[in-house]
Protein backbone atom coordinates (compact mmCIF):
# COMPACT_ATOMS: atom_id res chain seq x y z
CA UNK A 1 0.00 0.00 0.00
CA UNK A 2 1.20 3.54 -0.84
CA UNK A 3 1.51 5.99 1.87
CA UNK A 4 -1.89 7.89 2.97
CA UNK A 5 -3.43 5.72 -0.52
CA UNK A 6 -6.84 5.19 -0.44
CA UNK A 7 -6.95 8.19 1.25
CA UNK A 8 -9.53 8.00 4.48
CA UNK A 9 -12.96 10.28 3.43
CA UNK A 10 -13.93 11.12 7.23
CA UNK A 11 -10.73 11.35 8.98
CA UNK A 12 -10.15 15.24 8.75
CA UNK A 13 -6.21 16.32 9.32
CA UNK A 14 -7.16 20.18 8.48
CA UNK A 15 -10.12 23.01 9.27
CA UNK A 16 -12.12 23.23 5.76
CA UNK A 17 -12.05 18.90 5.93
CA UNK A 18 -12.89 18.72 9.57
CA UNK A 19 -15.84 20.89 8.77
CA UNK A 20 -16.85 19.08 6.15
CA UNK A 21 -16.39 15.66 7.98
CA UNK A 22 -18.54 17.21 11.45
CA UNK A 23 -21.33 18.16 8.58
CA UNK A 24 -21.41 15.01 6.97
CA UNK A 25 -21.74 12.82 10.18
CA UNK A 26 -24.47 15.39 11.75
CA UNK A 27 -26.39 14.78 8.48
CA UNK A 28 -26.09 11.14 8.74
CA UNK A 29 -27.20 11.15 12.12
CA UNK A 30 -30.47 13.15 11.16
CA UNK A 31 -31.55 10.81 8.28
CA UNK A 32 -30.92 7.91 10.53
CA UNK A 33 -32.98 9.78 13.24
CA UNK A 34 -35.83 10.61 10.51
CA UNK A 35 -35.66 7.42 9.26
CA UNK A 36 -36.29 5.79 13.04
CA UNK A 37 -39.45 8.29 13.05
CA UNK A 38 -40.78 7.27 9.74
CA UNK A 39 -40.46 3.28 10.19
CA UNK A 40 -42.23 4.08 13.52
CA UNK A 41 -45.21 5.92 11.92
CA UNK A 42 -45.22 3.46 9.42
CA UNK A 43 -45.29 0.24 11.84
CA UNK A 44 -48.37 2.44 14.11
CA UNK A 45 -50.56 2.80 10.72
CA UNK A 46 -50.36 -0.57 10.12
CA UNK A 47 -50.22 -2.33 13.39
CA UNK A 48 -50.57 0.51 15.87
CA UNK A 49 -53.99 0.53 18.24
CA UNK A 50 -57.16 2.38 16.53
CA UNK A 51 -56.96 5.42 18.05
CA UNK A 52 -53.31 5.95 17.91
CA UNK A 53 -54.12 4.87 14.26
CA UNK A 54 -56.96 7.66 14.37
CA UNK A 55 -54.41 10.18 15.90
CA UNK A 56 -51.42 9.60 13.42
CA UNK A 57 -54.18 10.61 10.47
CA UNK A 58 -55.57 13.60 11.96
CA UNK A 59 -55.07 17.14 11.15
CA UNK A 60 -52.14 17.88 14.01
CA UNK A 61 -50.29 14.78 13.55
CA UNK A 62 -49.69 16.50 9.84
CA UNK A 63 -49.35 20.06 10.90
CA UNK A 64 -46.30 18.65 13.53
CA UNK A 65 -44.85 15.77 11.67
CA UNK A 66 -45.30 16.53 8.10
CA UNK A 67 -44.65 21.18 8.25
CA UNK A 68 -43.83 22.30 11.60
CA UNK A 69 -40.92 19.14 12.39
CA UNK A 70 -39.51 19.75 8.52
CA UNK A 71 -39.27 23.28 8.59
CA UNK A 72 -37.42 23.95 11.95
CA UNK A 73 -35.33 20.70 11.71
CA UNK A 74 -34.20 21.81 8.09
CA UNK A 75 -33.74 25.59 8.77
CA UNK A 76 -31.30 24.72 11.86
CA UNK A 77 -29.66 22.69 9.75
CA UNK A 78 -28.81 24.73 7.01
CA UNK A 79 -27.83 27.72 9.68
CA UNK A 80 -25.27 24.73 11.28
CA UNK A 81 -24.44 24.10 7.82
CA UNK A 82 -23.91 27.26 6.14
CA UNK A 83 -21.55 28.74 9.65
CA UNK A 84 -20.10 25.06 9.91
CA UNK A 85 -18.34 26.01 6.40
CA UNK A 86 -18.28 29.76 5.81
CA UNK A 87 -14.67 29.54 6.15
CA UNK A 88 -14.42 28.16 3.27
CA UNK A 89 -15.93 30.97 1.30
CA UNK A 90 -13.87 33.03 3.59
CA UNK A 91 -12.02 36.24 1.45
CA UNK A 92 -8.42 35.59 1.22
CA UNK A 93 -5.72 37.13 3.08
CA UNK A 94 -3.82 37.67 -0.58
CA UNK A 95 -0.35 36.34 1.19
CA UNK A 96 -1.19 33.05 1.72
CA UNK A 97 1.25 30.51 -0.24
CA UNK A 98 0.32 29.84 -3.52
CA UNK A 99 0.44 27.06 -6.18
CA UNK A 100 -0.83 26.41 -9.53
CA UNK A 101 -2.15 22.50 -9.94
CA UNK A 102 -3.39 21.88 -13.67
CA UNK A 103 -5.44 18.88 -14.09
CA UNK A 104 -3.85 16.86 -17.38
CA UNK A 105 -5.22 13.50 -18.95
CA UNK A 106 -4.21 12.07 -16.61
CA UNK A 107 -1.67 13.52 -14.27
CA UNK A 108 -0.98 16.60 -12.25
CA UNK A 109 0.65 19.32 -13.67
CA UNK A 110 2.40 22.21 -10.61
CA UNK A 111 3.43 25.22 -10.08
CA UNK A 112 4.60 26.62 -7.06
CA UNK A 113 3.89 31.05 -7.35
CA UNK A 114 5.84 33.65 -5.73
CA UNK A 115 4.10 36.78 -4.15
CA UNK A 116 3.67 38.08 -7.90
CA UNK A 117 1.92 34.80 -8.95
CA UNK A 118 4.58 33.72 -11.11
CA UNK A 119 5.63 30.48 -11.67
CA UNK A 120 9.17 30.06 -10.03
CA UNK A 121 9.27 26.13 -9.54
CA UNK A 122 7.68 23.57 -11.91
CA UNK A 123 7.11 19.74 -10.38
CA UNK A 124 4.47 17.90 -11.06
CA UNK A 125 1.45 15.17 -9.25
CA UNK A 126 3.06 15.89 -5.90
CA UNK A 127 2.73 19.18 -3.44
CA UNK A 128 4.41 20.34 -0.62
CA UNK A 129 2.90 22.56 1.93
CA UNK A 130 4.16 23.74 5.35
CA UNK A 131 1.84 22.59 8.52
CA UNK A 132 -0.41 24.82 9.89
CA UNK A 133 -1.04 27.31 7.27
CA UNK A 134 -3.40 27.68 4.85
CA UNK A 135 -2.34 26.85 0.72
CA UNK A 136 -4.17 28.53 -1.73
CA UNK A 137 -4.00 26.58 -4.98
CA UNK A 138 -5.46 27.55 -8.72
CA UNK A 139 -6.72 25.01 -10.31
CA UNK A 140 -6.87 24.55 -13.82
CA UNK A 141 -7.53 22.13 -16.60
CA UNK A 142 -5.21 21.47 -19.85
CA UNK A 143 -7.71 19.42 -21.71
CA UNK A 144 -11.33 18.18 -20.12
CA UNK A 145 -13.09 18.20 -16.88
CA UNK A 146 -11.15 16.84 -13.69
CA UNK A 147 -11.88 17.66 -9.95
CA UNK A 148 -9.27 18.49 -7.30
CA UNK A 149 -9.55 16.28 -4.15
CA UNK A 150 -7.39 15.39 -1.04
CA UNK A 151 -9.97 14.57 1.41
CA UNK A 152 -7.95 14.57 4.33
CA UNK A 153 -7.39 18.05 3.43
CA UNK A 154 -10.24 19.98 1.68
CA UNK A 155 -13.42 19.20 0.12
CA UNK A 156 -13.45 18.32 -3.68
CA UNK A 157 -13.63 21.41 -6.35
CA UNK A 158 -14.06 21.10 -10.28
CA UNK A 159 -10.69 21.62 -12.45
CA UNK A 160 -12.18 23.49 -15.90
CA UNK A 161 -11.06 24.16 -18.75
CA UNK A 162 -10.35 27.56 -19.54
CA UNK A 163 -11.30 28.94 -15.80
CA UNK A 164 -9.24 29.68 -12.31
CA UNK A 165 -10.94 27.92 -9.30
CA UNK A 166 -9.58 28.97 -6.40
CA UNK A 167 -9.30 25.71 -3.16
CA UNK A 168 -7.22 26.71 0.28
CA UNK A 169 -5.78 23.73 1.89
CA UNK A 170 -4.48 23.33 5.33
CA UNK A 171 -2.84 20.05 7.31
CA UNK A 172 -2.36 20.75 10.44
CA UNK A 173 -0.18 18.09 11.33
CA UNK A 174 2.81 16.58 8.77
CA UNK A 175 2.10 14.11 6.83
CA UNK A 176 1.63 12.24 3.37
CA UNK A 177 -1.73 12.92 2.10
CA UNK A 178 -3.38 11.08 -0.46
CA UNK A 179 -5.65 12.76 -3.48
CA UNK A 180 -7.50 11.29 -6.41
CA UNK A 181 -9.66 12.91 -9.77
CA UNK A 182 -12.78 12.56 -8.62
CA UNK A 183 -14.43 13.41 -12.65
CA UNK A 184 -14.36 11.08 -14.55
CA UNK A 185 -11.92 12.23 -17.52
CA UNK A 186 -11.82 9.03 -19.46
CA UNK A 187 -9.66 6.20 -19.73
CA UNK A 188 -7.30 5.63 -16.47
CA UNK A 189 -8.81 8.19 -14.57
CA UNK A 190 -9.33 5.72 -11.69
CA UNK A 191 -5.58 5.65 -11.85
CA UNK A 192 -5.21 9.48 -11.59
CA UNK A 193 -3.90 10.53 -8.14
CA UNK A 194 -2.17 12.65 -6.76
CA UNK A 195 -0.17 13.40 -3.47
CA UNK A 196 0.43 16.54 -1.11
CA UNK A 197 2.81 16.51 1.31
CA UNK A 198 3.26 18.31 4.85
CA UNK A 199 6.23 19.43 6.28
CA UNK A 200 6.97 21.33 9.47
CA UNK A 201 7.96 25.00 7.94
CA UNK A 202 11.44 24.85 9.02
CA UNK A 203 11.45 21.54 6.72
CA UNK A 204 9.80 23.21 3.92
CA UNK A 205 11.56 26.22 3.76
CA UNK A 206 15.16 24.51 3.45
CA UNK A 207 13.24 22.07 0.82
CA UNK A 208 12.28 24.94 -1.32
CA UNK A 209 15.31 26.72 -1.04
CA UNK A 210 17.11 23.69 -2.08
CA UNK A 211 14.70 22.62 -4.98
CA UNK A 212 14.81 26.45 -6.34
CA UNK A 213 18.60 26.32 -6.13
CA UNK A 214 18.55 23.09 -8.22
CA UNK A 215 15.91 24.28 -10.57
CA UNK A 216 18.21 27.58 -11.28
CA UNK A 217 21.62 25.61 -11.83
CA UNK A 218 23.14 22.61 -14.48
CA UNK A 219 21.74 19.52 -13.38
CA UNK A 220 24.89 17.31 -11.74
CA UNK A 221 23.94 14.67 -13.87
CA UNK A 222 26.54 15.29 -16.57
CA UNK A 223 25.00 15.05 -20.38
CA UNK A 224 27.80 12.50 -20.92
CA UNK A 225 26.30 10.11 -18.74
CA UNK A 226 24.67 6.93 -20.52
CA UNK A 227 21.08 7.48 -18.81
CA UNK A 228 21.82 11.20 -19.84
CA UNK A 229 22.19 10.56 -23.59
CA UNK A 230 19.42 7.68 -23.63
CA UNK A 231 16.82 10.37 -22.58
CA UNK A 232 17.93 12.13 -25.73
CA UNK A 233 17.92 9.84 -28.24
CA UNK A 234 14.88 7.99 -27.36
CA UNK A 235 13.09 10.63 -27.61
CA UNK A 236 11.84 11.32 -23.67
CA UNK A 237 13.35 15.09 -23.71
CA UNK A 238 10.58 15.60 -26.52
CA UNK A 239 7.64 15.08 -23.63
CA UNK A 240 9.65 15.47 -20.24
CA UNK A 241 11.71 18.50 -18.72
CA UNK A 242 14.69 18.88 -17.05
CA UNK A 243 15.74 21.44 -15.17
CA UNK A 244 19.40 22.69 -16.60
CA UNK A 245 19.25 20.06 -19.56
CA UNK A 246 18.67 20.31 -22.41
CA UNK A 247 15.34 18.31 -21.82
CA UNK A 248 12.80 21.13 -22.27
CA UNK A 249 9.05 18.75 -23.25
CA UNK A 250 6.13 19.97 -21.57
CA UNK A 251 3.51 16.79 -22.94
CA UNK A 252 4.14 14.88 -19.84
CA UNK A 253 5.02 15.52 -16.38
CA UNK A 254 8.11 17.91 -15.38
CA UNK A 255 11.08 15.43 -14.11
CA UNK A 256 13.33 17.34 -12.49
CA UNK A 257 12.61 16.41 -9.11
CA UNK A 258 11.72 12.95 -9.75
CA UNK A 259 13.91 10.68 -8.11
CA UNK A 260 12.44 12.18 -5.11
CA UNK A 261 9.19 11.43 -5.55
CA UNK A 262 6.60 9.57 -3.36
CA UNK A 263 5.25 7.58 -6.22
CA UNK A 264 5.05 7.17 -9.81
CA UNK A 265 2.61 7.57 -12.91
CA UNK A 266 0.48 10.43 -10.64
CA UNK A 267 0.14 8.92 -7.01
CA UNK A 268 -0.25 5.34 -8.51
CA UNK A 269 3.29 3.41 -8.19
CA UNK A 270 5.43 3.54 -5.00
CA UNK A 271 8.66 5.14 -6.68
CA UNK A 272 11.52 2.44 -6.42
CA UNK A 273 14.43 1.20 -9.19
CA UNK A 274 11.87 -1.59 -9.86
CA UNK A 275 8.99 0.49 -10.79
CA UNK A 276 10.75 3.45 -11.88
CA UNK A 277 12.03 0.40 -14.58
CA UNK A 278 8.76 -1.45 -15.10
CA UNK A 279 7.24 2.05 -15.89
CA UNK A 280 9.61 3.03 -18.71
CA UNK A 281 9.82 -0.33 -19.96
CA UNK A 282 5.81 -0.57 -20.64
CA UNK A 283 3.56 1.80 -18.52
CA UNK A 284 0.50 1.21 -21.17
CA UNK A 285 0.78 -2.07 -19.27
CA UNK A 286 0.06 -0.80 -15.65
CA UNK A 287 -1.88 2.70 -16.84
CA UNK A 288 -3.29 1.33 -19.94
CA UNK A 289 -4.17 4.38 -22.81
CA UNK A 290 -1.73 7.16 -20.54
CA UNK A 291 -0.09 9.33 -22.96
CA UNK A 292 3.22 7.96 -23.07
CA UNK A 293 4.50 5.11 -25.36
CA UNK A 294 5.84 2.08 -24.18
CA UNK A 295 9.80 1.38 -24.87
CA UNK A 296 9.63 -2.42 -25.58
CA UNK A 297 12.13 -2.12 -27.74
CA UNK A 298 14.81 -0.79 -25.42
CA UNK A 299 17.05 -3.42 -24.32
CA UNK A 300 17.05 -3.86 -20.44
CA UNK A 301 20.49 -2.03 -19.71
CA UNK A 302 19.28 0.87 -21.41
CA UNK A 303 15.50 1.25 -19.21
CA UNK A 304 18.32 0.26 -16.01
CA UNK A 305 20.27 3.38 -17.06
CA UNK A 306 17.24 5.61 -18.15
CA UNK A 307 16.09 4.24 -14.47
CA UNK A 308 19.59 5.06 -12.83
CA UNK A 309 19.24 8.88 -14.71
CA UNK A 310 16.56 9.39 -13.80
CA UNK A 311 16.68 8.62 -9.92
CA UNK A 312 19.50 10.84 -9.55
CA UNK A 313 17.06 13.81 -10.58
CA UNK A 314 16.31 15.31 -7.19
CA UNK B 1 13.97 -18.75 11.72
CA UNK B 2 9.87 -17.45 11.88
CA UNK B 3 7.66 -19.12 9.66
CA UNK B 4 7.35 -17.81 5.77
CA UNK B 5 3.79 -15.88 5.92
CA UNK B 6 2.69 -15.69 2.13
CA UNK B 7 -0.38 -13.13 3.17
CA UNK B 8 2.38 -11.01 4.12
CA UNK B 9 4.68 -11.73 1.03
CA UNK B 10 1.27 -10.02 -1.33
CA UNK B 11 1.09 -6.88 0.98
CA UNK B 12 5.23 -6.67 0.61
CA UNK B 13 4.67 -7.54 -3.28
CA UNK B 14 1.91 -4.77 -3.10
CA UNK B 15 3.90 -2.16 -1.49
CA UNK B 16 7.34 -2.79 -3.43
CA UNK B 17 5.31 -2.74 -6.74
CA UNK B 18 6.76 -5.81 -8.31
CA UNK B 19 3.37 -6.00 -10.59
CA UNK B 20 5.04 -3.47 -12.35
CA UNK B 21 6.60 -5.86 -14.12
CA UNK B 22 5.18 -9.01 -13.59
CA UNK B 23 1.74 -10.09 -14.43
CA UNK B 24 1.11 -11.95 -11.17
CA UNK B 25 -1.35 -14.76 -10.09
CA UNK B 26 -3.39 -13.29 -7.41
CA UNK B 27 -2.39 -9.78 -7.80
CA UNK B 28 -5.28 -7.82 -9.57
CA UNK B 29 -3.77 -4.58 -10.64
CA UNK B 30 -0.98 -3.84 -12.36
CA UNK B 31 0.03 -5.88 -15.13
CA UNK B 32 3.22 -4.82 -15.95
CA UNK B 33 4.83 -6.60 -19.17
CA UNK B 34 8.60 -5.91 -18.17
CA UNK B 35 9.26 -9.17 -16.82
CA UNK B 36 7.63 -12.57 -17.18
CA UNK B 37 4.29 -13.58 -15.91
CA UNK B 38 4.56 -15.72 -12.55
CA UNK B 39 2.32 -18.32 -12.88
CA UNK B 40 3.30 -21.23 -11.66
CA UNK B 41 6.24 -20.89 -9.58
CA UNK B 42 6.12 -24.26 -7.85
CA UNK B 43 6.00 -26.28 -10.65
CA UNK B 44 9.45 -25.18 -12.14
CA UNK B 45 12.06 -26.49 -12.57
CA UNK B 46 14.35 -23.08 -12.65
CA UNK B 47 13.87 -19.68 -11.90
CA UNK B 48 14.74 -17.23 -14.79
CA UNK B 49 16.25 -20.38 -16.64
CA UNK B 50 19.36 -20.82 -14.45
CA UNK B 51 18.87 -21.15 -10.82
CA UNK B 52 17.71 -24.21 -8.85
CA UNK B 53 14.18 -23.36 -7.50
CA UNK B 54 14.07 -23.86 -3.54
CA UNK B 55 12.56 -21.42 -1.34
CA UNK B 56 15.97 -20.15 -0.10
CA UNK B 57 17.13 -19.38 -3.44
CA UNK B 58 13.85 -17.99 -5.14
CA UNK B 59 13.59 -15.76 -1.63
CA UNK B 60 17.67 -14.41 -2.49
CA UNK B 61 16.62 -14.08 -5.96
CA UNK B 62 13.69 -11.67 -5.51
CA UNK B 63 15.35 -9.41 -3.30
CA UNK B 64 18.88 -9.56 -4.73
CA UNK B 65 18.20 -10.56 -8.36
CA UNK B 66 21.33 -9.53 -10.25
CA UNK B 67 23.76 -10.48 -7.30
CA UNK B 68 22.63 -14.23 -8.43
CA UNK B 69 22.29 -13.91 -11.93
CA UNK B 70 24.79 -11.20 -13.16
CA UNK B 71 23.20 -9.14 -15.96
CA UNK B 72 19.56 -9.37 -15.38
CA UNK B 73 17.19 -7.16 -15.77
CA UNK B 74 15.30 -7.84 -12.81
CA UNK B 75 16.59 -5.08 -10.45
CA UNK B 76 17.55 -5.61 -6.56
CA UNK B 77 13.92 -4.54 -4.77
CA UNK B 78 13.61 -3.05 -1.19
CA UNK B 79 12.80 -5.84 0.47
CA UNK B 80 13.93 -6.86 3.90
CA UNK B 81 15.61 -10.52 4.06
CA UNK B 82 12.17 -11.61 6.43
CA UNK B 83 9.86 -10.34 3.53
CA UNK B 84 11.38 -11.61 0.60
CA UNK B 85 10.82 -15.49 1.90
CA UNK B 86 7.05 -14.41 2.61
CA UNK B 87 7.30 -13.50 -0.65
CA UNK B 88 8.78 -16.42 -2.18
CA UNK B 89 6.09 -18.47 0.01
CA UNK B 90 3.39 -16.38 -2.03
CA UNK B 91 4.21 -16.86 -4.88
CA UNK B 92 4.86 -20.61 -4.48
CA UNK B 93 1.31 -20.32 -3.21
CA UNK B 94 -0.74 -18.58 -5.50
CA UNK B 95 0.56 -19.83 -9.01
CA UNK B 96 -0.69 -23.21 -7.72
C1 LIG C 1 4.79 11.24 -26.13
C2 LIG C 1 5.30 11.84 -24.92
C3 LIG C 1 6.18 11.03 -24.00
C4 LIG C 1 7.38 10.44 -24.28
C5 LIG C 1 8.10 10.36 -25.61
C6 LIG C 1 7.86 9.91 -23.01
N1 LIG C 1 6.97 10.17 -22.01
FE1 LIG C 1 7.19 9.74 -20.06
N2 LIG C 1 5.32 10.42 -19.69
C7 LIG C 1 4.50 11.00 -20.61
C8 LIG C 1 3.22 11.27 -20.01
C9 LIG C 1 2.01 11.92 -20.67
C10 LIG C 1 3.32 10.82 -18.67
C11 LIG C 1 2.22 10.84 -17.62
C12 LIG C 1 1.44 9.56 -17.73
C13 LIG C 1 0.31 9.48 -16.75
O1 LIG C 1 0.58 9.37 -15.55
O2 LIG C 1 -0.85 9.52 -17.18
C14 LIG C 1 4.67 10.30 -18.52
C15 LIG C 1 5.17 9.81 -17.31
C16 LIG C 1 6.49 9.46 -17.12
C17 LIG C 1 7.07 9.13 -15.84
C18 LIG C 1 6.35 9.13 -14.51
C19 LIG C 1 6.41 10.49 -13.90
C20 LIG C 1 5.61 10.64 -12.64
O3 LIG C 1 5.86 11.55 -11.88
O4 LIG C 1 4.71 9.85 -12.39
C21 LIG C 1 8.39 8.84 -16.06
C22 LIG C 1 9.41 8.44 -15.02
C23 LIG C 1 8.62 8.98 -17.47
N3 LIG C 1 7.45 9.36 -18.09
C24 LIG C 1 9.83 8.73 -18.10
C25 LIG C 1 9.99 8.71 -19.48
C26 LIG C 1 11.18 8.23 -20.14
C27 LIG C 1 12.42 7.71 -19.45
C28 LIG C 1 10.97 8.34 -21.48
C29 LIG C 1 11.87 7.93 -22.63
C30 LIG C 1 12.30 6.55 -22.63
C31 LIG C 1 9.63 8.93 -21.65
N4 LIG C 1 9.08 9.13 -20.42
C32 LIG C 1 9.06 9.24 -22.87
C33 LIG C 1 4.80 11.31 -21.92
C34 LIG C 1 5.93 10.86 -22.59
C1 LIG D 1 12.12 -3.80 -13.70
C2 LIG D 1 11.17 -4.82 -13.78
C3 LIG D 1 11.10 -5.88 -12.68
C4 LIG D 1 10.67 -5.71 -11.39
C5 LIG D 1 10.23 -4.42 -10.71
C6 LIG D 1 10.67 -7.02 -10.81
N1 LIG D 1 11.09 -7.94 -11.71
FE1 LIG D 1 11.18 -9.96 -11.45
N2 LIG D 1 11.96 -10.18 -13.30
C7 LIG D 1 12.17 -9.16 -14.22
C8 LIG D 1 12.79 -9.71 -15.40
C9 LIG D 1 13.19 -8.93 -16.63
C10 LIG D 1 12.96 -11.09 -15.16
C11 LIG D 1 13.64 -12.11 -16.05
C12 LIG D 1 15.04 -12.23 -15.48
C13 LIG D 1 15.99 -13.12 -16.20
O1 LIG D 1 15.55 -14.11 -16.79
O2 LIG D 1 17.18 -12.83 -16.12
C14 LIG D 1 12.41 -11.35 -13.85
C15 LIG D 1 12.35 -12.60 -13.25
C16 LIG D 1 11.68 -12.88 -12.09
C17 LIG D 1 11.44 -14.20 -11.57
C18 LIG D 1 11.85 -15.48 -12.24
C19 LIG D 1 10.77 -15.85 -13.21
C20 LIG D 1 11.09 -17.05 -14.05
O3 LIG D 1 10.44 -17.17 -15.07
O4 LIG D 1 11.95 -17.81 -13.68
C21 LIG D 1 10.75 -14.07 -10.42
C22 LIG D 1 10.25 -15.16 -9.52
C23 LIG D 1 10.58 -12.65 -10.18
N3 LIG D 1 11.15 -11.96 -11.22
C24 LIG D 1 9.93 -12.09 -9.08
C25 LIG D 1 9.89 -10.74 -8.81
C26 LIG D 1 9.40 -10.17 -7.57
C27 LIG D 1 8.84 -10.97 -6.41
C28 LIG D 1 9.55 -8.83 -7.69
C29 LIG D 1 9.26 -7.79 -6.61
C30 LIG D 1 9.99 -7.96 -5.38
C31 LIG D 1 10.06 -8.55 -9.00
N4 LIG D 1 10.28 -9.73 -9.65
C32 LIG D 1 10.29 -7.27 -9.50
C33 LIG D 1 11.81 -7.84 -14.05
C34 LIG D 1 11.37 -7.28 -12.87
CU1 LIG E 1 -10.44 12.15 -13.77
Amino acid sequence: MLDGWPPPILDPAGPDAWAIATLAWVLLAMAALVLGVVLAAMWLALSGRPELRARLGGTKAIWIGGVAFPVVVLSLLLVYGLSLTRTQSAPLRGDEMRARVTGEMWWWRVAYLDQQRRPVLHDANELHIPVGRPVVLELESGDVIHSFWVPRLAGKLDMIPGRRNIIRIQADQPGVFGGQCAEYCGGPHALMGFVVVAHPQQRFDQLMRSRLARAAAASATPQAAQGARLFQSSGCAACHRIAGTPANGLAGPDLTFVGSRRTLGAGILPNNRGTMMGWIANSQAIKPENRMPPYTLLPGEDISALAEYLEAQR
Amino acid sequence: MPVADASRGKRAIERVGCASCHTIPGIGWPKGEAGPPLHGMAERALIAGRLANRPGILARFVRDAPALVPGTTMPAMPLSEEESRDVAAFLYESGK
